[in-house]
């Protein structure tokens, strides 16, 4: 076969980063979202305290909206291993398309069964299978993470398969040790961890704004803002910490099976023990040395094997045509790991002020939670980022090239569709941001407060669709 | 001992044929809806319109990203040289399908302000521009696909001829029937009754498009023709036009006598005996003319561990979908009140 055009390679690649990147963000949103809603109603029923309805009531707009995007962005990835990746899929479609295909039907029928229900069926299903709704559709979430950070961390750190000679496809030989590879436990704890923080400081930010605006307009805040902001800040300052010590062993399983990827990521060109830790720089692939170090003595070896002496890695070990773009992956790395540190020191700072019972009065805390509401998101973002690149120049780690794995399709049809994804997902997911933001800019409802549960519940189902009433007491019947 | 490498890949097409058709008949009403705003201009029945299909779309929707997952997974081979080989519709189908899916909330988040319009045009526009492009990849799977040695080897627009069109009209057409039919099932008053009216039109159109497609498909390789006019075979093909007519004949008259739930099965069996044809037509190619289902088709061992999981799970997915359908039973009105 013919070697693809070099710039077809760049830009296929371009496009699935930019696809999936769009994706993830709203996948994360509704893990997230999914257990804090399940959490509400679980509460409502237990306590009967209207605050917890309302505030179910107020993130399932939110729910539904990101739902839908992520349905849509998702359904362009399960089309687009084939429409971009068609040499990968074709040589590893047997492992990851099959794995692919239990996530739909473990998770996204799951999902999207109960979805309608959750959705729009407060008043037509009792209030127990209405929860029972809203966990399936949560357990659903948490499924489909699962089985397609399963398949990407089988690309990372491949196991269970042989490689047919004829045809130099992988066959499944394990599929224990496929599903269960060596990067999968880490990696699932990790991104997990990332979508609940993500949605934590999305709402702990929401509940911030309108302490603030109360504040400037003199009111109180509500009961319902202040229970968010709570159980946002318990989050922060329990998850955050966890996060790290994930992070950190995740770290340490990628250096065992991924060395290139951890030189590269700290940008260390000769193998040292008593490796000093860089915290800045700019790594230069052509000269193999990274310019403007400002590096803390032996941190590196400590942090990477817990240990002063530990043997580091430098990309010098490895051939100039297996390292991985060394300068996007220290950013990349050091961008999320700041983010984390950030957030933990947020959760930290939310325990102290708890403690001096100045949580809901904090000015300069409130600004702070509010500037940060995309860090979860962002540190995602830059994970993703440092795990992909980090992989190159390899979709299936060490076997399968990336540009041996892209399809045979037409430079131009790749720039016009590159151009189209663009704008469509400009369009639609920046409308549907700004949709998300104004709804979030609205205080919880606090008219239906008086009202009875169940009253309340028959509004919120008419109220989020309108005309969606049954009359199937007037149906002719036939 | 029996022959796992030649048999699974047979079970596999069944399957696949079947969630296909599942998708083919539950999408093919949403989008019908969708399509059928262009002749609904008045915003609350549009409502209604919607709201008939807002609490289920996705389930249906889901069954498409089976089908692709499916195929990626068992039939590696054809996912490899089909996307390739209709990569420009397929990623135009995907990007109407984008505005078909957010329009569902976004139009109703946006109600009274400007941006409302733009999504009820996306709804519609997106809903018709995904319905041609599947009708159109399937008339370019019928009509064939260059492959070398193995891997798609055509040019980026290969797929567009006269025949490919004439399929994309043809499943527009039939998911225009589909809608009409759900909504004369699922709604009341003056929808229901301008349903009927445009089901009885849609139903003609539908018809014509079938006969041609029917015509034309054989006159495309010597071995469609072959399938379709041998002596045994054509014990078997033969009932399936007489079907066609006499489901039609069905289909004419509930809309006429009134009847609610007919038409809509009536225009589920046309979608049945059509998709069975293009099964009869193409079997046992996966990529005609070139490839077979055993020369896509990835390891027995893949096979058997999906098909295992398969054979558990999808019962379980077909009683909570079927549940969830249930919960949402019964005709959809406006609601007083909120408009
Ligand atoms: C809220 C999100 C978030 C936060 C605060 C962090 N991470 Fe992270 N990180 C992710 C979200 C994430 C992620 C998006 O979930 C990634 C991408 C793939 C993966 O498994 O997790 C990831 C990947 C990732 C990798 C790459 C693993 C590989 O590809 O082999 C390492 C080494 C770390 N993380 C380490 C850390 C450390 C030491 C952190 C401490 C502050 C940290 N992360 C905070
Ligand atoms: C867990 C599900 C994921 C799977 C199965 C997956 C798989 C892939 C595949 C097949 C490629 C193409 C080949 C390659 O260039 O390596 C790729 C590239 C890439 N993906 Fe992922 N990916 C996943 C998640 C993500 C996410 C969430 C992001 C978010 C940013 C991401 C970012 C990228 C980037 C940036 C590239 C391009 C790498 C480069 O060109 O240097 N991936 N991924
Ligand atoms: C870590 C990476 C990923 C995670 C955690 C993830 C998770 C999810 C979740 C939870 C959903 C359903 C919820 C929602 O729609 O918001 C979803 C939707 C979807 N994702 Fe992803 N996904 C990831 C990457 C990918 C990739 C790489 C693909 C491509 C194969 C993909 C394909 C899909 C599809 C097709 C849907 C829509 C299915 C439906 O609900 O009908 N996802 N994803």
């Amino acid at each position: 076969m013919h070697p693809p055009h070099d710039l077809a390679l760049l830009l296929a690649r371009f496009q699935f980063a930019f696809t999936v990147g769009v994706h993830i963000i709203f996948p994360a949103f509704s893990i997230g979202l999914a257990a804090y809603l399940a959490v509400l109603e679980g509460l409502w029923l237990k306590t009967e305290r209207s605050v917890f309805l309302d505030l179910y009531r107020y993130w399932i707009k939110i729910f539904s909206i990101v739902f839908g995007m992520g349905v849509v962005s998702g359904l362009v990835m399960s089309y687009e291993f084939g429409t971009n990746w068609s040499i990968f899929s074709q040589k590893a479609g047997p492992i990851t398309g099959v794995l692919l295909s239990y996530e739909v039907m473990t998770a996204f029928f799951l999902e999207a069964g109960f979805l309608g229900v959750m959705l729009f069926g407060m008043n037509k299903v009792g209030r127990g299978l209405h929860f029972a709704a809203t966990c399936c559709v949560s357990v659903g979430t948490l499924i489909s993470m699962t089985w397609i950070l399963s398949s990407n961390s089988w690309m990372q750190t491949p196991q269970g398969y042989s490689i047919d000679p004829a045809t130099g496809r992988f066959m499944p030989e394990d599929w224990l040790a496929i599903i269960f590879n060596p990067s999968f436990p880490f990696r699932l704890i990790h991104m997990g961890l990332a979508a609940f923080l993500s949605v934590a400081f999305i709402v702990g930010a929401t509940a911030a704004w309108h302490m603030l605006k109360a504040r400037r307009e003199g009111r109180n805040t509500s009961e319902a803002v202040r229970v968010m902001f709570s159980m946002a800040m318990w989050m922060a300052a329990i998850v955050a910490p966890v996060q790290i010590m994930a992070g950190d062993a995740h770290g340490l399983n990628t250096l065992k099976y991924q060395p290139a990827k951890i030189a590269a990521m700290e940008g260390d060109w000769e193998t040292e023990s008593h490796a000093p830790e860089m915290l800045f720089g700019i790594p230069n692939m052509q000269t193999e040395r990274t310019d403007y170090a400002l590096k803390v003595p032996l941190l590196g070896s400590l942090i990477l094997t817990h240990s002063l002496d530990g043997k580091v890695p430098g990309l010098k070990d490895f051939p100039k045509d297996q390292r991985p773009p060394s300068p996007v992956i220290f950013f990349s790395f050091r961008i999320m790991v700041g983010l984390g540190m950030l957030m933990a020191l947020v959760g930290f700072w939310s325990l102290w002020l708890r403690h001096k019972k100045t949580l809901f009065s904090n000015t300069a805390f409130h600004w702070v939670a509010l500037c940060m509401a995309p860090a979860g998101f962002l540190a995602l973002l830059c994970g993703w980022v440092t795990t992909e690149v980090g992989r190159q120049p390899w979709t299936v780690y060490g076997l399968l090239r990336t540009s041996e794995s892209v399809s045979p399709v037409a430079l131009s049809s790749i720039a016009v569709t590159m151009t189209a994804f663009v704008v469509v997902y400009v369009l639609v997911f920046g409308s549907g941001i700004g949709i998300l933001v104004r709804l979030l800019g609205h205080a919880p409802d606090q008219n239906e407060h008086d009202a009875s549960p169940d009253h309340a519940s028959d509004i919120m189902a008419t109220r989020m669709h309108p005309g969606l009433i049954d009359a199937s007491s007037d149906n002719k019947g036939h | 001992m029996i022959d796992l490498a030649y048999w699974l890949p047979v079970v596999w097409a069944v399957i696949l044929i079947a969630a296909i058709s599942i998708y083919v008949v539950l999408d093919g009403f949403d989008l019908g809806i969708g399509m059928l705003f262009a002749v609904e201009h008045d915003s609350g029945r549009r409502d209604v319109m919607m709201n008939t299909i807002a609490p289920v779309w996705d389930g249906n929707e889901t069954w498409m990203v089976l089908g692709g997952a499916v195929m990626y997974g068992v039939f590696p081979g054809a996912y490899a040289t089909l996307l390739p080989a209709f990569y420009l519709p397929i990623v135009l189908m995907l990007l109407a399908l984008i505005f078909r899916g957010v329009a569902f909330e976004f139009r109703v988040m946006t109600k009274g302000a400007k941006q409302e319009r733009l999504w009820t045009m996306g709804f519609m526009v997106g809903s018709g521009i995904g319905a041609f492009c599947q009708g159109a990849i399937l008339g370019g799977v019928i009509q064939g696909v260059k492959v070398t040695e193995g891997a798609f080897a055509g040019g980026p627009l290969d797929w567009l001829t006269p025949f490919s069109i004439l399929c994309g009209f043809a499943v527009m057409c039939g998911y225009a029937l589909l809608g009409a039919t759900w909504l004369v099932w699922r709604t009341t008053g003056q929808l229901e009754d301008s349903c009927r009216h445009w089901a009885r039109r849609l139903a003609f159109g539908l018809i014509v498009c079938i006969v041609a497609v029917s015509i034309w498909t054989p006159l495309l390789h010597a071995p469609y023709l072959r399938r379709w006019t041998e002596w045994p075979n054509l014990l078997f093909v033969a009932p399936v036009p007489v079907l066609v007519a006499v489901l039609g004949g069905f289909l004419v008259a509930g809309l006429r006598k009134g009847h609610s739930k007919g038409p809509f099965l009536c225009a589920l069996g046309w979608f049945f005996l059509c998709l069975s044809g293009f099964g009869i037509s193409i079997w046992p190619y996966a990529v005609p003319p070139a490839l077979t289902l055993w020369d896509v088709s990835s390891p027995p061992s893949s096979q058997m561990f999906q098909l295992v999981g398969t054979a558990i799970l999808l019962p379980i997915i077909l009683t909570y979908t079927i549940y969830s359908y249930r919960v949402f039973r019964g005709k959809v009105t406006e609601a007083d009140g909120y408009h």
